[in-house]
């Protein structure tokens, strides 16, 4: 994974609470293998009519050559199903940052393991960063190390769990750093057997 | 002295493998269930040439995608049978048992598993699904993972998670007549938001909960993820191990002595702490719908709709028009006036045989004015439902007698509510969308969907109960 970098690149307002995963990616286009590209079905209903056309009053809509790499929401933004298609389809139209006051558990540890930060902001610093976002596609600065965004003048902290950040700064795999820990493993697996003999020795398997 | 632990803690510390400097532990997995949808990771398995550390822990079952009117993949499109052919593929490329669309223990999976008894007090276990929480009802710490975790899980038969924050739910009480534990669920969470358990690990308690049967209590958890919390739990006691050492995988003989010591150890002890606690009193809850696009939008049935226009928080006022817009339903209206165009029974949320019971019983001997599908949540529970004669009464009354799936919970297999149709549903999500394209979804129990099927409309069940009476 790469690991995340400052970055300053155009940012969109959802002025939206509960963007569902539904909503994120409708369960129709789940199917479909990574490699047909994951950006065309982001929030595909929120931002497409009946016959496939774009709303004209979607904010993301605005975003003509698909350049925002952050997207600000209002609360409970993930929340819902644990498919990581909801991720893919962020990091697949270039996202790399969402900024809400608080996320789904299950899509926050998803967007962590495809390299995509949930940044935690208060309400009230909510509130500030739509109001200087004026409702229009804007250059917006995220700062993980310093845990800061930054639009114009405005600065305001957000918050991620200290093993998120660690992870992405990084650029890290759970699979890496586990297999570092085979002999721990082995050595749990070895006294919980014999602890809990009887899901050994059961009917478990036909 | 031993310092008190919650149930949670017990269950965790005996899965706790090792916990690294930023404190997140590494846990080892009892149990590991895979659907159609992982196949995410199984390519990402692929891709580094990794192994399955330990197949015999992990069940492959069918169920996102299978039809429900045909069990040939030849009556699919092309799509949806290549996605449950991956699943036979998968597994059997990795050696890992499938319940797969011709096995008669083909179901939803958080019914499979109970049912099957692989779902057992104190273990560990997930599957790449939100509603994985529903196993905590027999008293393990369940939850939903992403296809990242289900490919670490694969490699590894671990996963690593910080411990999160314990919140404990008293329902005290008793709970009214026609009120179920899923009005429990809808109540709590329209009370507390959609978010309210986020980060947390949930444990029930309290007399209306262990009044509850299994499967009552298998709906509560299972709708943990709708207020945001991951995990929810229940003390196993003599219904639990009753329950779970009859099952055709559970322990036995010796084994099985061993098993129920160890679960009848498995409590929340006096005085150990909770982050959080909330008390609800069960004999006020009423029966319960949502009304809108989040499963915290829910009201009881002889309530009115919001009006934005008496809402003083803007930004309040601006999402329940919203809700109010995308559900149809104009400011202030009566919810028993709503008019339904469908309705669905089923999913991993109430397809259990109490549920069918309890829908059938409503349907006896009447007609439901609008179509509907009926999807057990298991072959084994459709083949008992059968025995009992209840696929006769949904049938007499017009509804669809299907075969077990996710099915119209989520549409991924083409059973879909319409663009702009409104359905009255016993699933678990009123999102946007779920059941399709525009689609209306408002949640309730089994017995107030055959109960609106009857008239056409959302109606009070608790009017059925007296009419029973009478």
């Amino acid at each position: 994974m790469e690991p995340f970098t400052p970055f300053t690149a155009p940012a969109c307002a959802l002025d939206l609470a509960n963007i569902d995963t539904d909503q994120l990616i409708p369960a129709r286009f789940m199917k479909e293998p990574r490699s047909v590209g994951y950006d065309n079905f982001l929030l595909y209903d929120l931002r497409f009519d009946e016959n496939g056309e774009l709303k004209a009053d979607f904010p993301l809509n605005e975003d003509l050559n698909q350049s925002c790499k952050t997207i600000l929401a209002r609360r409970n933004f993930g929340a819902g199903s644990s498919r990581e298609a909801a991720v893919y389809c962020l990091v697949d139209y270039g996202v790399r940052c969402v900024i809400a006051p608080s996320f789904g558990d299950i899509f926050s540890s998803n967007s962590v393991n495809n390299g995509l930060l949930p940044a935690i902001v208060s309400e009230s610093d909510c509130d500030l960063l739509f109001d200087a976002m004026e409702g229009e596609i804007k250059n917006l600065s995220v700062d993980l190390e310093q845990q800061s965004i930054s639009i114009g003048e405005l600065s305001v902290s957000f918050d991620i769990r200290p093993v998120w950040k660690k992870k992405l700064v990084n650029g890290w795999d759970d699979i890496d750093l586990t297999m570092q820990e085979e002999k721990e493993i082995s050595n749990f697996q070895q006294a919980y057997f014999s602890r809990f003999d009887w899901l050994f020795n059961s009917e478990d398997r036909k | 002295m031993k310092r008190p632990q919650t149930l949670f803690d017990k269950v965790w510390q005996a899965h706790e493998i090792t916990r690294d400097e930023t404190g997140q532990s590494l846990l080892w997995v009892d149990r590991h269930f895979v659907h159609e949808g992982s196949f995410h990771a199984f390519a990402k398995l692929a891709e580094r040439d990794l192994k399955v550390a330990h197949p015999e822990q992990t069940w492959g079952i069918a169920d996102h995608y299978v039809p429900t009117r045909s069990r040939s993949l030849d009556d699919v499109s092309d799509k949806i049978a290549s996605v449950i052919r991956l699943l036979q593929d998968n597994t059997k490329k990795h050696d890992i048992e499938l319940i797969g669309l011709d096995s008669v223990h083909q179901g939803i999976v958080h019914v499979v598993g109970p049912e099957l008894g692989l779902t057992q007090p104190g273990l560990l276990m997930v599957c790449g699904d939100s509603h994985t929480a529903t196993h905590g009802a027999l008293g393990a710490i369940a939850f939903g993972i992403g296809a990242s975790e289900v490919a670490h899980v694969l490699a590894t038969q671990t996963i690593w998670q910080t411990k999160p924050k314990q919140l404990r739910i008293t329902f005290e009480g008793d709970l009214p007549l026609g009120v179920t534990a899923k009005d429990m669920a809808l109540h709590w969470i329209s009370q507390y938001g959609a978010d309210a358990a986020r980060g947390c690990a949930i444990e029930y308690a309290g007399k209306a909960v262990r009044d509850l049967s299994v499967e009552g209590r298998m709906t509560l958890c299972n709708l943990s993820i709708e207020a945001g919390g991951r995990i929810g739990m229940i003390a196993p006691d003599k219904k639990t191990i009753d329950f779970c050492s009859s099952r055709e995988r559970s322990p036995k003989d010796e084994a099985l002595v061993h098993a129920q010591t160890y679960w009848n150890e498995l409590k929340t002890d006096v005085g150990a702490a909770f982050d959080r606690e909330i008390v609800i009193d069960a004999s006020q809850i009423a029966p319960t719908v949502t009304w809108g696009v989040s499963p915290e939008e829910a009201l009881p049935i002889d309530a009115h709709c919001p009006d934005p226009k008496e809402i003083d928080e803007p930004n309040k006022a601006r999402q329940i028009k919203d809700s109010l817009a995308y559900m149809g339903l104009s400011d202030g209206q009566a919810i028993e006036d709503i008019t339904i165009d469908r309705v669905f029974i089923g999913s991993c949320t109430n397809s259990r045989i109490e549920d069918l019971r309890s829908a059938a019983e409503v349907l006896k001997g009447r007609k439901s004015l609008v179509p509907g599908i009926v999807s057990p949540g298991s072959t084994q529970i459709k083949t008992q439902a059968e025995n009992e004669g209840l696929d006769q009464i949904f049938i007499d009354a017009g509804l669809d007698w299907v075969e077990s799936g996710c099915s119209m919970c989520v549409g991924m297999n083409g059973d879909l509510v319409a663009s702009g149709e409104r359905c009255a549903s016993t699933s678990n999500r009123n999102f946007k969308g779920r059941q399709g394209p525009g689609s209306r979804t408002h949640l309730m129990s089994p017995a107030m969907v055959s109960w609106a099927a009857v008239h056409g409309k959302l109606a009070d069940i608790r009017t059925f109960k007296r009419e029973g009476e009478n």
